[in-house]
C-alpha cells in the first residue's frame, strides 16, 4: 500500500515545480510573472475546493476511484497544456493545467490518506507520514527533471508543448501503479495500542465541520502552515538580506542551497515527526510543531544575523515542522473523528492550506516591502513578520489546548456505520 | 474448501520489491539532485 500512495503523491507533488515552467512561458507567450502563476495558484485553489467537496465521494467510491480520477485529471491537464502550448493558446494551459490538473491533484492528495489509516491502524501517523512525504519528494523529482527537458527539447512553445506530453505520458504510466496496487483491507484491523485522543469514535464529515474540534485542528493547520510559508516564501532573499551586512555575506549559489536544504527538512520532517506522534501522541507533536516553532522565529529574531549556524538551523527545524504539521493531521482527525469518513473530513481541512497559501506570502513580502520603503534593510526587513509569526503560532498553540474529544451526540450510531463500511469495502477487497 | 487452505499464498516479494523500486528510483534521483545543490550552502 505505500508504494501505491507514494507513485500518486509522488507524482502531484509536481505541482510545486511550476515554477521551472514559468520563464519559459513568459518568453515564447509573452506572459507576465503574473500570468505565468496563474495556472500554480489555479491549481492549488482546485486542489482545496475539490478535496473539501470531493472527500465524500472519495469515501464512499474507494481510493481506486479516486487514484483513477486523480489519474486522468493531472494526466489530461497536461495534455490540454501541450495543445494550449503548441497552438499558442495560454488559457488551453490555465484550463488544463490549473482546472483539470488541480481537480487531480485534490482527489489525488486525499485517496489514500484513510486507506493508509486502515491498513496501519496502530501506526497512522508513519503511514500517512509515508504518502504526504511523497508529496514533498514530488517537486525534488520535477524540478530537475522539467529543467532537463526543456533544456533538451527547447524554450520556444513547442519544446513547452513536448515537455507537457511527456509529462502528461510519464505521470499517466507512473501513477497507474497506485491504481492497480492500492487495496482496502478486507476487515478493519483492531488497534493494539497508541495515545488516541478518543478510541472507537466515528464520525461524519458532515457532523465533523459542526464541532469545535475541527475548527480548532483547522486553526492549527491554518497557523502552523502561515509560519512555514514565511520562511518558505522568501528563504532566499532573506538569507541574503540577514548576512548582508556582516563580514561574511551569502551568494546567490549559497542561497539556492539554503532553499534545497528546507525543501529536504520538509520532507524528512513529513515522515520523522509524524511517524514520532504515534509515540507522544498528536496533541504533544503539535505543542512541539507551534510552541518550538515560536521559539524558533524568537531565536531568529533576535539573534539569526549574529549567527549564520543559528539561522540556518532554526530554519531548518521550522520547515521540518511545517511538513510534519501537513503529515500528522490525517492521525490527528482519525484520533478525534474515527476512521469512517476520515478522508473526507482531511479534504475539508485542507482549505486552512489554502487560506495559509494566501496568507503567509502576503505577510511576509507585504510587511518587507513596507519595511524597505521605510528604509529599513537587512534583517530589519522580517523582525516585524516574524514578530506576526510568532503571534499566529502562539494562536495554534492555544486552539491545540483546545481539543477535547468529541460530544457523543456527534457519533455516528454504530449499526449504519458498519452497513456503510461492508458496501464501502466489498468492491476494493478483491 | 480444504483445498483452498492448503494452498500457500502466492510469494508476493517480486511484487513488493518491483512497487517499492518503482518509487524508489525517481524518488532517488531527486535525492541525489537536492544534496548536490544543498551542498552549494557550504561551498558556494
Amino acid at each position: 500500500m505505500p508504494p501505491a500512495a507514494l507513485s500518486v503523491h509522488l507524482s502531484i507533488g509536481q505541482a510545486y515545480a511550476w515554477s521551472v515552467f514559468k520563464p519559459p512561458l513568459e518568453s515564447a507567450l509573452g506572459l507576465s510573472g503574473t500570468q505565468s502563476a496563474l495556472p500554480f495558484q489555479l491549481g492549488i485553489v482546485m486542489l482545496g475546493l475539490s478535496a473539501a467537496f470531493g472527500g465524500t465521494l472519495v469515501e464512499r467510491r474507494g481510493p481506486r476511484w479516486a487514484m483513477t480520477v486523480a489519474l486522468v485529471c493531472f494526466s489530461s491537464g497536461f495534455l490540454l497544456s501541450a495543445l494550449g502550448a503548441a497552438t499558442e493558446q495560454y488559457w488551453l494551459i490555465v484550463l488544463g493545467y490549473g482546472f483539470v490538473g488541480g481537480i487531480g491533484l485534490g482527489i489525488g492528495y486525499i485517496s489514500p490518506v484513510s486507506t493508509l489509516i486502515k491498513w496501519f491502524p496502530d501506526r497512522p501517523g508513519m503511514a500517512t507520514g509515508i504518502a504526504i512525504m511523497g508529496f514533498g519528494g514530488g517537486a525534488l523529482i520535477a524540478s530537475p527533471w522539467s529543467a532537463q527537458m526543456l533544456e533538451s527539447f527547447g524554450s520556444d512553445s513547442s519544446g513547452i508543448a513536448l515537455a507537457f506530453l511527456v509529462h502528461g505520458l510519464s505521470y499517466a504510466v507512473f501513477m497507474l501503479l497506485g491504481v492497480v496496487l492500492v487495496r482496502v483491507p478486507r476487515t478493519e484491523k483492531p488497534v493494539a495500542s497508541g495515545p488516541s485522543v478518543v478510541e472507537g469514535v466515528q464520525v461524519s464529515a458532515n457532523s465533523a465541520v459542526r464541532t469545535p474540534q475541527f475548527w480548532c485542528l483547522w486553526v492549527v493547520l491554518c497557523m502552523n502552515v502561515t509560519a512555514g510559508i514565511g520562511i518558505l516564501e522568501k528563504a532566499a532573499p532573506m538569507i541574503t538580506d540577514f548576512f548582508a551586512d556582516t563580514s561574511t555575506p551569502v551568494s546567490v549559489t549559497a542561497a539556492a542551497g539554503f532553499v534545497a536544504l528546507l525543501s529536504a527538512a520538509n520532507m524528512a520532517g513529513r515522515i520523522a515527526w509524524s511517524s514520532t506522534s504515534d509515540l507522544i501522541g498528536r496533541k504533544n507533536i503539535y505543542r512541539v510543531y507551534l510552541g518550538v516553532g515560536a521559539l524558533m522565529y524568537l531565536l531568529i529574531a533576535l539573534f539569526g544575523d549574529s549567527s549564520k549556524p543559528l539561522f540556518i538551523l532554526s530554519a531548518l527545524v521550522i520547515l521540518s515542522f511545517y511538513g510534519g504539521g501537513f503529515a500528522t493531521i490525517p492521525a490527528y482527525l482519525k484520533d478525534l473523528f474515527g476512521t469512517y469518513q476520515v478522508g473526507a473530513i482531511h479534504g475539508r481541512l485542507l482549505t486552512a492550506w489554502s487560506t495559509a497559501g494566501v496568507l503567509g506570502p502576503l505577510i511576509v513580502n507585504w510587511i518587507a516591502d513596507r519595511q524597505e520603503e521605510a528604509g529599513k534593510h537587512g534583517a530589519a526587513l522580517y523582525g516585524l513578520s516574524f514578530t506576526i509569526m510568532i503571534g499566529l503560532l502562539v494562536v495554534g498553540f492555544v486552539a491545540n489546548e483546545l481539543v477535547r474529544p468529541v460530544h457523543p451526540r456527534h457519533h455516528v450510531p454504530a449499526p449504519r456505520q458498519e452497513a456503510v463500511d461492508v458496501e464501502r469495502q466489498q468492491p476494493e477487497s478483491a | 474448501m480444504s483445498n483452498d487452505n492448503s494452498q500457500s499464498p502466492p510469494d508476493r516479494r517480486p511484487l513488493i520489491a518491483f512497487a517499492w523500486l518503482w518509487v524508489g528510483a525517481p524518488l532517488a534521483y531527486g535525492l541525489y539532485e537536492l544534496v548536490r545543490k544543498a551542498t552549494q550552502l557550504f561551498t558556494g
